[in-house]
């Protein structure tokens, strides 16, 4: 079958107009649209530039706004977005675009950073593993999916109107170790989230969780933090 | 000798503010009060005897003599334009992408709250419906 793609162009180093490019692919119906961009780039325009590294939906680098809602290109296939019509393909909002399909994850991974990622415990370090009961790890396990593709944070409205929001993902980031048992940050991040740009700014819109293509319940995950701050401190 | 145990934050925390956590609690506790505030005063006002024919200057004057009405009246207003002020409180803080258009926004909406507040508390503690002289409402012929 054939495929139209309407891509977003821009390069900065050339133009600062951003213009539409239509190309049309002969594709499988349940090739990728991943794919159908590869087409695009090796056998029609080389210019094309977009990030991927994996494909095949764990490293979560090519996350774009098709037709209008964020996915992985690599998760989705031609016949799931209505090939019959010209497909959209946009970088994701909210981001700085870089060049075509290209945005800047920085303000993204360092809204991440500054959750503190990583475990936080106190005293000295046991000689064996700090052991957990399944039910402790199943507090948590949603959120622990996360790949950090950025397709919830750009789909948030919020945060394309206010670049200070910290974002879905960073609080997903935060309720991965809030909620484990092992960790001792906890009061540190409720504390960081509890800020002017914290979960207050959540106006559960669900459209993260529409756009998680971990199928991660972030909406959820942001009521659990405000919940925890409220109860826990 | 063991090593001695810091222990963390080790950078000093600015004051905790904990006003977005309160105004988004006040959100959900006015919102209930309001609910019971504002339907059960639809109902005596406008279902009650007969109804929405009843409703006059003495009418009102009528309910302000009652504490209980008074402190009713006083609690919807305050609830209910505190409320909505939050509410577009947040809506400006989500849209307005400039700092100064947001400053100036919220200047209005303070002022307008605050205009309403102390001209509403002031009138539902003064009310006087025989204030013209010349009034042919049945209390004030006396």
């Amino acid at each position: 079958m054939d495929v139209t793609l309407k891509i977003r162009r821009y390069n900065p180093e050339v133009s600062e107009d951003v213009r539409w490019e239509e190309h049309t692919v002969s594709m499988q119906p349940t090739d990728k649209v991943l794919d159908a961009l590869h087409k695009v780039k090796w056998e029609i325009d080389g210019s094309l530039t977009f990030r991927r590294s994996c494909a095949h939906g764990v490293c979560g680098s090519d996350a774009m706004r098709i037709n209008g809602r964020n996915r992985l290109a690599c998760k989705t296939l031609v016949k799931d977005v209505n090939p019959d019509q010209p497909v959209s393909i946009e970088p994701i909002k909210g981001l700085p675009v870089l060049k075509d399909l290209v945005v800047d994850m920085e303000p993204f991974f360092d809204a991440y950073r500054s959750m503190l990622p990583f475990l936080v415990t106190t005293g000295n370090e046991p000689t064996r593993e700090r052991l957990q009961s399944q039910q402790d790890r199943d507090r948590f396990d949603d959120t622990t999916k996360c790949i950090l593709c950025a397709a919830c944070t750009t789909s948030c409205p919020v945060y394309w109107t206010d670049g200070q929001y910290f974002g879905p993902q960073a609080i997903v980031g935060a309720h991965r170790f809030i909620f484990d048992s092992r960790d001792e940050g906890t009061d540190q991040r409720l504390e960081i989230l509890n800020d002017k740009e914290g979960v207050w700014r959540c106006r559960t819109t669900f459209n993260c969780t529409e756009a998680c293509p971990r199928g991660i319940e972030v909406t959820k995950a942001i009521q659990e933090v405000k919940r925890a701050l409220i109860f826990r401190r | 000798m063991a090593t001695p145990q810091v222990l963390a934050p080790r950078t000093p925390r600015k004051a905790r503010s904990n006003f977005e956590q309160n105004s988004w609690l006040f959100m959900r506790f006015s919102g209930v009060l309001l609910v019971v505030l504002v339907l059960g005063h639809l109902f005596i006002n406008l279902m009650r005897g007969e109804g929405i024919h009843a409703i006059d200057f003495a009418f009102v004057a009528g309910k302000w003599t009652n504490p209980f009405w008074q402190t009713w009246d006083l609690m919807m207003l305050w609830l209910a334009e505190l409320h909505g002020v939050n509410g577009l409180r947040t809506i400006i803080n989500d849209y307005a992408e400039r700092d100064t258009t947001r400053f100036w926004l919220k200047s209005l909406l303070y002022l307008s709250a605050v205009f309403v507040l102390v001209l509403g508390t002031l009138v539902i503690f003064t009310f006087d419906p025989c204030l013209d002289p010349a009034s042919t409402l049945d209390v004030c012929q006396k």
